[in-house]
Formats: C-alpha cells, structure tokens, sequence
C-alpha cells in the first residue's frame, strides 16, 4: 500500500512539474505548481521529515503560491481565467536540458546505492531541528534572520510606486 | 532576596528609559520626581536588604543565580547576580548616594538646558554601578565597567558646549581604555586557563590545582604562579584606570568639568568606587607579587595627590585631588591584605567625600548666584581666593564642611579616622610581618606606613586649609559676599544626612566606644579565605593578631601626624603666623611641581601624544620628501624620457602592428556580437551546454 | 520507496523540468515557478541523503534554510517583477534587454 502511494505521489509530482514547465496556460501552470508542492512534502513524510513536511505546506503552498498568484494577478489584465504565455529558444532549450538530464541519471544509476545505504527508521524530528538550530547552526540562524529583514525592506522599497 | 537584587538593579534602567523618552515632554510638570522616587525605592529595597543581613548576622552569607547566556557547544558564558554582605553594604552606598544626589541636583540643576536628560543619565550611571556590585563573573563586570566608561562620559560631558568639559569627557573615556586593555587581557588570561569567568570557579579552580596543571601548558611553560602574577596586575590595571591611580589618574581632576552633583556621584559612590570593588572581588587570586604591586601603587598615589593637592585654588580640585588620595588608601589597604579595612574606607569615604562634594556645590551655587546678580561672568565661582568668611553666611554648609573634614582628617569621633587608622593598622602589619612579594625582598616594605602616614599629615594640612580659605578670615571679594546665602532645603538636607553619616557612632553599633575597632561591620565583613596556596604573603590569622597589636601604636602615631597637620594649617592660614608665600618661595621646586601636579600632564602630551604625533609626522615628510619625491616622482621623469624615445619606435612599427589586429578584432567583435543577444535567458542556455559538457566530460 | 535512487531520479526529473521553464518562458512569473521547482529537487535530495547515507538532521536544517531562502527570494523577485510591469507595462524577460547596449 505504501509503495502504491509513493509511486502516485512520484508520477503526480512529475506530470504537475511538466504541466508547469510545458503548459500553455498561466493560471493552470500554478495550480499545477501546488501540485508539485503538496507532492513534495508527501515525499519528506515518506523520508523522515515530518517537520519539513509542515514547512512546505505552510510556506509553499501558504505563502510563496499566494504570491505568485498575486504576482500574476497584478500584472495582467484578467478578464477570463486564460492568460495564456509563449516561450522562446523551445528547441535549443529543450535539448540541452535533456542532455544534462541524460548526464545526471547516467551517473546517478551507474552507482549501486542500493549496497551502501541504509534507511533510517522514523523519528519524530522537530525537538532535533530545534535543539541543532540553536546550536551549531545558531550564527546561520541569526545571517538568515538578517537576510530575512533585507529581503523585507529590500521588497517594500522596490514595490513602491516612486522608486 | 535575588528578586530585590535584580529589581534595585533594573529600577535605575527604568528611569533612565522614561526620562529619555518622555522627560522633555515632562520638564515643567515635575517630571524629574519619577526619578528621585524611582532612586528612593530603591534605596529602600536596600536597605532591607541590609536590615536581613543585619538580622543574620552571618560573615558566610551568600547567593548566587546564573543563566546562560551565549552557548555556542564549546564556548559559554553566563550571566547571573552574585550577593554576599559586601554587595549589600555596596548596593546600600550606591543607592544611599545616588539617591541624596539625585534630590540635592532637583535645587542644583534647575533651568538647565538638558534637565530632564541629566536624570536620565544619572540612572543609567546608577543601574551600570548596581551591574558591577551584583555581577558575579569578571565578563559581567566588564560589561557593566564599559557602561559606567559610557555614562561617566555622558555626565562629565554634560555641558558639552563648553569645550573644556568636552575635553575632560574625552579624556575620562580614554584613559579608562588604557586601563581596560589591561583588564581585557587579564580576563582573557583567566578565562582561557581555566575555561570560566565566574569569581568562585576562578577560586576554586585555582584551589585544586587547576591553574597550576593549565597554565604551563597553555602559555609555553610559563611558571603557573608567574601567570597568576601577571594576570592579577592585569586585571587590577582596569581598576588602575576607573578608580584613578597613578599613572592613570591624570582624567579624574579635569572630570571636575561635569556638575558637581555628578562629581559627588563618580567620587564617592559609583566610579571610582568600581575599581575598589574589582580589586575586592578578585582579592582571593592575588599572589603576594601581585598585592605587593597593588599596595605600592596605592600607597604612592595616596601621598603623591595629596600633595598636588595642597597647592590647588579650584575648591573642587582640591576635592578631586583627596579623592585620588583616598582611592589610592583603600587601594593600598587591598594590597597589605587589609581587606576588611580598605573595605570599611570605600564604605566611610563614601559618606564623607559625597558630604564634602555636595558641600562644595552649595558653596559653588551660592558664588554662582551672587555672581549671576552682579552681572560678573569673569570671576571664577570655585576659586578660593575669591570666597572667605563664608560661616556666617552659610551656617550649615559650614557645619557639614566641618564635620566631614574632620572625618577625612582622621580625627577621633568620626567615621574616617576609624577606617584610617585600620589601614594604617594594616600597612604598620604587613611592614613588620610581610615575608614574600617584590617589596619584602627588596625590603622596601616600611616604605607603606610612611605613605601612609605621610599622606595623612598631608591630608589633614589641606582640608583644614580649604576650610579656614573658604570660610574663616575676611570676605575678600566684599561685593560678592554681600549677595550670599545659604542653599535650599533640598540642597541642605542630603548634606546633614550625610554629615550624620560620617559620624563614628554608625560604624562601631553596637559599641559605642569612639576608637573601638570592633563594631557590625567587622561583624559582617571579613576576609576571604585566599585561593591562592604556594607563596602567600603571611598567613591570615597571624594577619589578623598583628592587626590588632599595631592597632594603639598606629593610632598614636596618625594622631601625631594628623594633628601636626592641622596645626601647621592654622598657623598658616588662620593665624597667619607664617606666611603662604614665603613658604611657597622658600620651597620653590616643590611648590611650582605640586602646583602644575609634578607635570604628569606635560609628561603625557610631551612624552607620549607629541612624540607620537611628531613620528607620524615625520613618516609622513619621509613620505612626501624622499619617498614621492624621488621614488614616484624621479621614477616618472625617467619613464617620460624613456617613452620619448620608445615613442618613435612606436610609431612606425607598433602601430602598424596595432592597427592591423585592430581591424581583425573589429571584424571579429562584430561577428561576435550577435551572440550578445541581452537576454538573460541565452546566456544562460550558454552556461548550461558548458556545464553540460564539464559534466559529461566526467562522467564519461 | 526504500531506494535512495528512486529519491535522486525524481529530483533529477524535477530538476530538468524547472531548468527547462526557467530557459523558456517568457513571463517573469513563470520563470519564478522555475525556480522553485529547482529548490524543491535540491531540497528532495538533502533530505534523502539525510534518511539514507549520514542518518544527521542536518540535511533537513539546510532545507529548513532553502525553504527560508525561497521565501525571500520570491518576494523580491515579485517585487522587482511589479516594478518591471510597472515601467514597462509588460513582464516578458526577453524584452527586458537593455544590457544589450
């Protein structure tokens, strides 16, 4: 059973990651976009990560969605729901993305992961996260903090009117 | 108990915050008396505080609590508040003073132009001064050592338009710097040994051997008690720098510049205090090489100031110069192991030196006024010779003036000849029983008692001095006297309470005997076992009968000299039997280097600041005259004459060559340019297929 | 599920797909969806490694620090996108080419 869910939950992510990369409609490609999202945090509960798992929900498909629906909202015109897009150097792109693709499975297959790797079994993992961020990862904590008010003002300044 | 402690600590803090956003907005409205009420509940807090130490009568007592603070796994520090009986008389003088000051500046600072800002600073003095009695780790103090730096620099700065006070400020700031390094290190010395800033840990630790096996090992082999040595000095350089010790004392005079109100606060309770009181913390880690330091710096302070001070006419730099002097006391009774002694002179000084300031700033406001009428902006308000026979005008000015000199003096009755004659009692001790430390193997020990005594004949010459210029003869400026008169209420009332405090019968309760060594505060107070094992000075407990054998000879002899001091000063100046200037011709050399203060600050600009400045300079004409001149300059003539000739050469052949790849690159640019598209998205793809081909080139 | 490989090939497939619209599209937006999808294989494969090979949490905590990083990156790139409609009435990248000069 779970097997049979981990592998819809892997196709799901790949046909909404497709749909955002080759779809013709804007609106559709972002709610193909949360598939994905909701995909991937299916994936970190089949990995362990319950708190990750949380996260992404909560700040991908929470947050950083709503923006961009926001974003494109703002900055088109909407009077039906199609707000169709075009794409440039499709055949030039496509190809050398399949190349990389080819390269990276080539030598992701060609190693045995199977012999020298070991699962770990669940562990709840939020009080471990917590306890590792006030302590070894405390000056990284605080930089992202920092970076996280730049961003802030950095966006409230360029989104204004006057610049 | 701890909840007290952290609420005393913070209340000043609050003030601060409140007089700092809201004071301007309150300034006619009474605003300054949330601020003299939040400084008396904390005064009161204090003084339960020391109502329950009084009860338990117990010398042990003591409390701690610590949080963490910065944990980054390996490196750690703690915060947390450390209470024992020497804290709580501690906090009890602070609170005692600050907040006398802070009801006597309501009548002294009215109509001043940053009324409501002086009171905020002087809590955040206050809550500093509260940080550095209650801290239990030497990081803590330092802290809080930084933040008295920063307030002291805001208060003596006060009136910064004038540049003078805008001098000192900078001077007090920087001083206190030279003295910090030195404690940085010592700190730094302590810390990375025995991996802890916390005053018992470092106790401890040296106890059981932890020092001895660290240190050698960590510092190349240095001898373990060496490394103590010098980290004990280092430390002590920071209390050098705060509680104005020769050389370092050179800002504390020209911090004069400030209000008097605060001088009375740096002087008698907070500041300069703070040094003591490092010195009384680390106390327990000093070895015999150390103390002996400690004691000859003390002891040389206390009798090189006071003889600055007997030459000065500024009624506040003969203050100021008695408070370096009686720093260095306290500091030298530290150093003889005369802990409860140097103790019990912080704790007496402060009641006594904070009377006399606030004594003085009566005079000085009264001048200032009488001044203000006349319409006189030349005549200087703290010069003596412009004031005399003021008794009769200022009656309880005088009174307190009286007492409190009479106290600095050391005379019987008072509070100051009981902690006096207990240093003293100590130096004549260490002097007969001291058997290690540099200055018992150079057997230069007695040179302490004749510091001492020496400093205490002076003392008393000086103060009775000030008064008899400042209060008895004629008026000598008869147009200014007429127009003086006694201070406001508010002004008088800290005076006498201060006054009663300096009088004998406070300290010696239960005993009421006027010379008894034996009272509550010896109860309460006492030395701590010393953690430090191989080579102590002398064993304590012998200390401690030597003391009270050299307690009558000592007293004797003080008394001799006080007095000889006193009567040589009426002689002088009341009586007028021998004349000022002729003494001052006579003794020529010494009058004119105690006059400019044996030319320390010359010393400083000319021998340091000048000298430095002149080396810059000179590096710097080095660098213009010889360096750019012929280097850079000389280097450039060449090149051109040079580049003439090679000129032609490229003209012909060169050139001819530049032209022709010219116009191959041209023809390739503009090939190449339709590559360069603008467009984010194609440079990318060219950054792909290369990654892609890096790639592959490894994979494959 | 129990094979690491079945992780890192569909974070590879991931990964292509988000390079592939970060290339091609037009709209600044879209290009954005991109780049989220980039993070998210990243993301997958710290974590795998994480369950599989190291069996630390810190694979999830640089995760934790990516899914930050998303965040404000997003929102200044929103905002910069705003700022390129706002002057030019359009948010097509290509026509933003005013490097060219």
């Amino acid at each position: 059973m779970a097997d049979f869910i981990f592998w819809v939950i892997w196709i799901l992510i790949v046909v909404s990651a497709g749909l955002v990369a080759f779809g013709k409609n804007l609106i559709h490609s972002v709610f193909a976009l949360m598939g994905t999202f909701l995909g991937v945090a299916g994936i970190y509960i089949f990995l362990n990560a319950d708190f990750l798992a949380v996260t992404q929900i909560v700040v991908y498909v929470g947050g950083i969605l709503v923006l961009l629906v926001f974003g494109i909202m703002l900055t088109n015109q909407i009077s039906t729901a199609k707000i169709s897009q075009s794409s440039v150097q499709r055949g030039l792109g496509l190809l050398v993305v399949l190349a990389l693709l080819a390269i990276l499975l080539t030598a992701l297959l060609s190693h045995d992961w199977v012999g020298t790797t070991q699962p770990l079994a669940f562990e709840e993992t939020a009080r471990g996260i917590g306890r590792l961020l006030f302590t070894d990862y405390l000056i990284l904590f605080e930089i992202a903090s920092v970076l996280l008010l730049g961003a802030l003002i950095g966006a409230a300044t360029l989104a204004r009117k006057e610049l | 108990m701890i909840n007290l402690a952290l609420l005393i600590l913070f209340l000043p803090l609050l003030s601060f915050a409140l007089q700092i956003f809201f004071g301007r907005r309150f300034e006619d409205k009474k605003g300054e008396w949330v601020s003299v009420g939040i400084q008396f509940t904390t005064l009161i807090m204090s003084l339960a505080m020391f109502v329950m130490m009084i009860s338990r009568n117990d010398p042990n007592f003591s409390l701690e609590m610590q949080k963490s603070w910065l944990d980054l796994g390996v490196f750690k520090i703690d915060l947390g508040v450390y209470i024992d009986n020497v804290t709580i008389i501690m906090l009890n003088v602070v609170a005692l003073i600050s907040s006398l000051v802070h009801l006597y500046s309501t009548a002294y600072m009215a109509g001043d132009v940053r009324y409501s800002r002086y009171f905020g600073f002087l809590g955040i003095f206050t809550f500093s001064m509260n940080g550095i009695v209650l801290s239990n780790s030497l990081f803590m103090i330092y802290m809080f050592w930084e933040l008295v730096g920063l307030s002291s620099y805001l208060l003596i700065g006060h009136w910064w338009e004038k540049k003078s006070a805008a001098d000192a400020a900078k001077k007090a700031f920087i001083t206190n710097r030279v003295g910090d390094i030195g404690m940085f290190m010592g700190m730094m010395i302590i810390a990375t040994v025995l991996g802890t800033f916390n005053f018992q840990l470092i106790a401890d630790r040296i106890l059981d051997g932890t020092w001895a096996s660290n240190a050698g090992m960590l510092f190349g082999g240095i001898d373990p008690h060496k490394l103590l040595t010098i980290a004990g000095v280092l430390v002590f350089m920071g209390a050098v720098g705060k509680s104005a010790q020769f050389p370092l004392h050179v800002w504390l005079p020209d911090a004069m510049e400030g209000p008097t109100p605060v001088s009375a606060l740096i002087h008698a309770a907070t500041m300069v205090a703070a040094g003591v009181y490092l010195t009384v913390r680390i106390f327990p880690f000093l070895t015999a090489d150390a103390m002996a330091t400690i004691a000859f710096i003390g002891g040389f302070t206390a009798l090189y100031a006071a003889t600055i001070a007997i030459t000065q006419n500024d009624i506040k730099k003969v203050l100021a110069y008695s408070t370096v002097s009686q720093l260095g006391y306290m500091v030298m009774a530290l150093g003889t192991g005369a802990y409860v002694a140097g103790f019990f002179h912080l704790v007496t000084h402060a009641m006594f030196k904070g009377a006399l300031f606030l004594a003085s700033g009566s005079v000085i406001h009264a001048m200032h006024h009488s001044l203000h009428k006349l319409d006189d902006h030349q005549t200087d308000p703290q010069d003596m010779r412009n004031m005399g026979g003021l008794k009769a005008k200022m009656p309880i000015t005088f009174g307190v003036f009286m007492v409190t000199t009479a106290a600095i003096s050391g005379i019987p009755l008072f509070s100051g000849f009981l902690s006096k004659d207990a240093i003293l009692a100590g130096t004549w001790t260490y002097a007969a029983n001291v058997h290690d430390g540099w200055l018992a193997n150079l057997h230069m020990a007695w040179i302490l008692p004749v510091f001492g005594f020496g400093a205490a004949a002076i003392t008393a010459f000086y103060m009775f001095r000030l008064i008899f210029m400042t209060f008895y003869g004629e008026a000598k400026k008869p147009d200014i006297f007429k127009h003086i008169h006694e201070s406001p209420k508010v002004m008088t009332v800290p005076l006498v309470i201060l006054a009663i405090l300096s009088t004998f019968i406070v300290f010696t309760l239960p005993s009421v005997n006027p010379i008894s060594d034996h009272g509550w505060f010896t109860e309460v107070v006492q030395s701590p076992e010393t953690a430090v094992t191989t080579g102590a000075a002398f064993d304590l407990e012998h200390f401690e009968h030597g003391m009270h054998e050299a307690h009558v000879p000592a007293m004797v002899t003080s008394l001799i000299v006080a007095g000889l001091g006193i009567l040589l000063s009426v002689l002088v100046y009341l009586l007028n039997k021998i004349s000022a200037e002729n003494l001052a011709t006579k003794l020529g050399a010494l009058y004119r280097g105690s006059l400019n203060k044996w030319y320390m600050d010359e010393f400083y600009i000319n021998g340091i600041i000048r000298p430095f400045l002149k080396g810059c300079d000179a590096v710097g004409r080095f660098d213009l005259e010889f360096y750019d001149h012929y280097l850079i300059n000389g280097w450039g003539r060449n090149t051109k004459r040079t580049s003439r000739g090679v000129g032609f050469a490229d003209d012909l052949i060169v050139d001819g060559a530049v032209n022709f790849s010219g116009i191959i690159f041209q023809w390739l640019g503009w090939t190449l340019k339709f590559i360069q598209t603008g467009k984010i998205q194609n440079y990318l793809i060219f950054v792909l297929i290369g990654a892609a081909v890096l790639f592959a080139v490894n994979v494959y | 599920m129990d094979h690491l490989s079945s992780y890192l090939v569909l974070s590879a497939i991931l990964f292509s797909l988000g390079l592939y619209t970060v290339v091609t599209r037009k709209n600044g937006v879209a290009i954005l969806m991109g780049v989220e999808l980039i993070l998210n294989a990243a993301n997958i494969n710290f974590v795998a490694f994480s369950k599989f090979v190291t069996h630390t949490l810190d694979g999830h905590l640089i995760s934790v620090f990516i899914i930050m990083l998303a965040a404000a990156e997003a929102a200044v790139a929103l905002a910069i996108v705003l700022n390129l409609y706002n002057n030019r009435g359009h948010i097509n990248v290509d026509e933003a080419n005013a490097l060219k000069q």
